[in-house]
């Protein structure tokens, strides 16, 4: 990593002695102190401080729930009402936890669609969009991990219909579903394995999380305009800029959190699912959590189970094509007078996905499922291959600090870098 | 306030509208929504209301209907019925539980406010034998695990702030015990089965449980019932008393939750104007950054 802003200076002699042997606090101020930041990010460039805390959250209340939960079919549902009963704020650490998954997946929804809106997942940022992505795909499969732990009707039947579509995929389907079961069907076995992974999965979480921000420290943050840093004027240091102004979004969004845990603890959970377990009596809707729904959707809309399962899990690899998928060389879309109105389509298309994923597989539910799941698809095959190449985009602002100040006050913008560094590829900005 | 409840009313009024049809086309009819002291961000439990619900469940639904994750301790716990100590545990001697001695041989033994409600039968498949096939669900958390389809727009109302409603479990089992009727003509109910309103599908193993009168509450100090004992009251009083079985902390909850979001918007208000403190000195330059130290590279 370069050198940012104003560098770490140690003061005492262990400081010195230690930054020369490890210098890590020096990597912690260059990342989080000096590190430069534009200064027009929104509130929507929030959502990653937000995602850290919650990443937090999770792990630190998992691990106390851990310390009284019983991973055994005949055990599970009744440690989980323990802890709801008996522990001391048991219902508190519980109701947290089962309530922070979801939060969880709010703000990275809200992260996802603010990338996507602002083209962040452009050049220089690919590698850094795709360890988003992966993260993505990690928190999926732990959510779904962890919602079986309570071995309650909806935990144990989601379990059999997610490891059931496992079993579609050729050759090694059947292999990988007996790993997973740990025997001829869902049980004790079963759910052993899936917490030992909902205990793993977090912390490999916390790896992409270090490598996520880490590729971000090396490109530099996107902004609102897209355009990258041209000099000092543009940005701010990050702390504490951007500390206080993500110090204040997370707190507002623990009162979100907040309202959910205390007042509505069970309304994004399932009624079923305080029904324990009975592999004898299949619920009449077996239904993913809500952030599932669009992708449970999409699988349900082929009549074909190996084209669903290709389906879905193509919906969410389609993501890490973006980069490349995108003709524009414009990043934000607000300078993207036809393009931005495709992406407001694609979030009203995913959110009527979510819907029709609530929804019994008959009739027109499942026509409807279809027209969506190929206007998804749509999205990122046509719509942004060919909107890039024939929408005329606005012009741009000169700078940063012209969007923030206005187009009167123009700056000198190649102050503070070096001449040839503005007709370089942007490895900043 | 009142804005916000005529909101409400009108949304409800729009959601009824469109879940007419869905009524009329066989389904069963969603049960109608009472008055829960316990619902909203301020709800308690009615202490007299909760003991008059364990009345009905030990005298009525407890000859068939376990619990037992509900221990008699409990029930003199803070944010419950409010027995005392020593009723809970008078309560608990009445009833024996089993045990092994130290010379390993299975024995009786009165119960202790740390044991759990005893069941009705000695296991699942016995209690399945006794009625028909099929166990009786379990107390402890069967308000939780009930619940009905409010469908859109309702359901996104229901999860908000004042308006929200998060008692349908507690709604439906109230509806339940009152849903017993005459089938309509046409209708054969077969031997075993009864004809519940409320009921999915209408045919239900368990018989209408309560009748008027069937449970003679206590009197208050002018000698006159302090409540109707009718079918109503005993159905509303059973329903709350299941509320606080699957929800114990209900109370402790609410209260704290006030306390934590006054708390966060307090600190939210105050965040706020340090981050317009601290930006208020953004002007064309930056402070605290070096232009040329932070090249490309």
């Amino acid at each position: 990593m370069s050198a940012h802003g104003t560098a770490y200076v140690p003061k005492s002699g262990l400081a010195k002695w230690f930054e020369s042997r490890l210098p890590l606090v020096g990597l912690v101020h260059s990342s989080f102190v000096s590190f430069p930041v534009p200064r027009n990010l929104n509130y929507f460039w929030t959502f990653g401080a937000i995602l850290i805390m919650m990443l937090g959250v999770q792990i630190a209340t998992g691990i106390w729930l851990a310390m009284h939960y019983d991973p055994s079919a005949n055990a599970a549902f009744n440690s989980v009402e323990h802890i709801m009963r008996d522990v001391n704020y048991g219902w508190l650490l519980r109701y947290m936890h089962a309530n922070g998954a979801s939060m969880f997946f709010v703000a990275v929804y809200i992260h996802i669609f603010r990338g996507l809106y602002y083209g962040s997942y452009k050049a220089p940022r690919e590698v850094l969009y795709i360890l988003g992505v992966i993260i993505y795909l990690l928190m999926m499969a732990t959510a779904f991990l962890g919602y079986t732990l309570p071995w309650g009707q909806m935990s144990y039947w989601g379990a059999t219909v997610i490891t059931n579509i496992l079993a579609a995929i050729p050759i090694v389907g059947d292999t990988i579903q007996s790993l997973l079961w740990g025997g001829y069907s869902v049980g004790s076995p079963t759910l052993n394995r899936f917490f030992s992974l909902h205990y793993l999965l977090p912390f490999m979480i916390v790896g992409v999380v270090v490598l996520h921000v880490w590729a971000l420290h090396v490109t530099g943050q996107n902004n609102p305009t897209g355009i990258p840093i041209k000099s000092g004027k543009d940005v701010v240091a990050f702390t504490p800029y951007a500390t206080i102004k993500d110090v204040f979004a997370a707190a507002v969004f623990m009162i979100f959190f907040a309202y959910w845990i205390f007042y509505q603890p069970n309304y994004l959970g399932h009624a079923d699912n305080y029904v324990p377990a009975n592999p004898g009596v299949t619920p009449k809707h077996i239904v993913p959590e809500w952030y599932f729904l669009p992708f449970y959707a999409i699988l349900r809309a082929v009549p074909d189970k190996l084209g669903g399962v290709i389906l879905m899990f193509g919906a969410v690899l389609i993501l890490a094509f973006a980069p490349w998928l995108d003709t524009s060389r414009v990043r934000s879309s607000n300078y993207r007078p036809i393009y931005r109105q495709f992406f407001w389509l694609f979030v009203i298309v995913c959110i009527i996905l979510g819907w029709l994923g609530a929804k019994p597989p008959e009739g027109g539910y499942v026509i409807a499922s279809q027209i969506c799941t190929a206007y998804y698809f749509a999205h990122f095959l046509l719509v942004m291959p060919l909107v890039g190449l024939f929408e005329t985009p606005n012009r741009l602002p000169g700078s940063i600090l012209e969007s923030v100040t206005g187009p009167g006050k123009q700056v000198d913008s190649g102050s503070g870098m070096p001449v040839g560094a503005a007709a370089a590829p942007p490895s900043k900005g | 306030m009142k804005t916000t409840r005529v909101l409400a009313a009108s949304l409800m009024a729009l959601g009824l509208s469109l879940t007419a049809a869905k009524a009329a086309d066989g389904h069963s009819p969603n049960p109608p929504r009472e008055n829960w002291s316990f619902a909203g961000v301020f709800g308690k439990f009615d202490k007299a209301q909760l003991q008059r619900g364990f009345q009905v469940y030990r005298e009525v639904c407890a000859n068939c209907h376990s619990m037992t994750l509900v221990r008699f301790r409990n029930l003199a716990e803070p944010g419950g019925p409010g027995f005392t100590a020593a009723q809970v545990k008078a309560l608990a001697a009445e009833y024996k539980v089993s045990e092994l001695n130290d010379n390993g041989e299975q024995v009786e033994r009165p119960a202790r406010p740390a044991d759990a409600w005893p069941s009705p039968f000695p296991n699942e498949k016995a209690a399945a034998a006794a009625n028909g096939g099929k166990a009786p669900p379990d107390f402890s958390v069967l308000a939780k695990a009930r619940t009905y389809e409010r469908g859109f727009p309702l359901f996104v109302v229901d999860a908000m702030p004042f308006v929200g409603y998060s008692e349908q479990g507690v709604d439906y089992i109230h509806a339940l015990l009152n849903g017993y009727e005459d089938p309509p003509a046409g209708t054969e109910v077969p031997a075993g089965a009864n004809y519940n309103k409320y009921y999915d599908g209408h045919l239900i193993a368990m018989a209408k449980p309560l009748s008027d009168g069937q449970v003679t509450y206590a009197k208050g100090e002018n000698g006159e019932p302090v409540v109707p004992e009718t079918v109503d009251q005993y159905s509303r009083d059973v329903s709350a008393f299941m509320a606080w079985a699957a929800e114990p902390h209900l109370e402790a909850r609410k209260a704290l939750g006030f306390r934590v979001i006054l708390f966060l918007i307090v600190l939210s208000g105050l965040l706020y104007y340090v981050k317009k403190k601290v930006w208020a000195d953004v002007g064309g330059e930056v402070h605290g950054l070096q232009p040329e130290l932070h090249k490309a590279g």
